[in-house]
């Protein structure tokens, strides 16, 4: 049985990494979570995000979440926003698009063309 | 349509963040054949006029589109086993909506990841309140993010590997109330 005294040993850990996260948060990645995107699958896209920067290590990224982007028929859709307010817009996402956003777009700044709103919906 | 009832608890729940509540209740309990599903909170409620419409899928919220399907899908998932789907709300106190399903009927939706639910909604609204409790068979699971916090000394309630905690921790209870109550908890 897990019990609430384990999270005081997670505490250190935490509070440790959050110092080494201080030059701030340039990028965010912005989930769609209305009822349309939960139903469309934007939990395990949001988990694959989440899991992916977590595990590489990435410090200046921030994974939030919205309400519905007025594009239900393109969801679950997810926005990837730079420190200059430039965004990019990809649409029909799953676990698997979500890997390759992180690893072109988020870690080496290339745009994922063929998943963007201008590439799938004509 | 969402495929199971955590999908459901997250989706309602997102109206009491954007109600503006600080303190949401989640209680799922089962007993006599029946799963109930308690949604509360403190936000801003609902007016009667709102109220009254609020189950018609042409009343919405956002300011996007004019449908809304959040409560009358919820309502329908508890109606197609032969449960019950009921709403209070108050202006200024709060929203109350409790969902009756029939365990064993063929169409109740199972309940899906209710750990990922809560992890997700404190990312989301990490400032809000949470409280989730699981009854069954006389026994009870609680997780209340104040006690987290409490635990946390200050440490953010939204790190990924703090929610990944909570996610566990709230599954293994899930695990050890429903197990053997629902099938698909096992």
């Amino acid at each position: 049985m897990k019990s609430l005294e384990e999270l005081r040993a997670l505490k250190a850990k935490v509070k440790n990494d959050m110092t080494l996260r201080e030059g701030g948060e340039d990028t965010r990645v912005v989930v769609g979570m209305a009822t349309c995107g939960i139903a469309a699958g934007a939990r395990p896209v949001m988990n694959a995000f989440l899991e992916e920067v977590s595990k590489r290590n990435i410090k200046n990224v921030q994974v939030t979440m919205t309400g519905c982007m007025g594009l239900c028929r393109l969801e679950p859709i997810v926005e990837v926003i730079d420190k200059d307010g430039n965004k990019v817009t990809y649409v029909k996402m799953n676990a698997e698009k979500a890997l390759r956003v992180v690893a072109e777009h988020l870690v080496n700044g290339q745009v994922v063309n063929e998943y963007t709103i201008g590439a799938v919906a004509q | 349509m969402l495929r199971d009832i955590s999908l459901h608890i997250h989706d309602l729940s997102e109206n009491s963040i954007t109600a503006g509540a600080t303190l949401i209740r989640i209680s799922l309990s089962a007993a006599d054949g029946i799963l109930t599903l308690v949604i509360a909170d403190n936000g801003k409620g609902m007016s009667p006029e709102l109220l009254a419409k609020v189950e018609d899928p042409f009343t919405t919220s956002r300011t996007e589109r004019k449908v809304g399907m959040g409560i009358p899908f919820f309502k329908l998932a508890c109606e197609q086993t032969g449960g019950s789907f009921r709403i209070k709300s108050e202006p200024g106190k709060g929203t109350e909506l409790t969902g009756r399903l029939v365990i064993d009927n063929i169409d109740r939706i199972p309940l899906g990841d209710a750990g990922e639910t809560v992890s997700m909604l404190i990312l989301e609204s990490p400032e809000t309140r949470f409280v989730l409790e699981l009854t069954a068979r006389g026994e009870s699971f609680t997780l209340d993010t104040d006690e987290v916090r409490e635990q946390l000394d200050g440490a953010p309630i939204n790190d990924f590997e703090i929610l990944q905690w909570i996610k566990e921790y709230v599954n293994e209870g899930v695990l050890n109330i429903f197990g053997g109550v629902l099938d698909e908890i096992t």
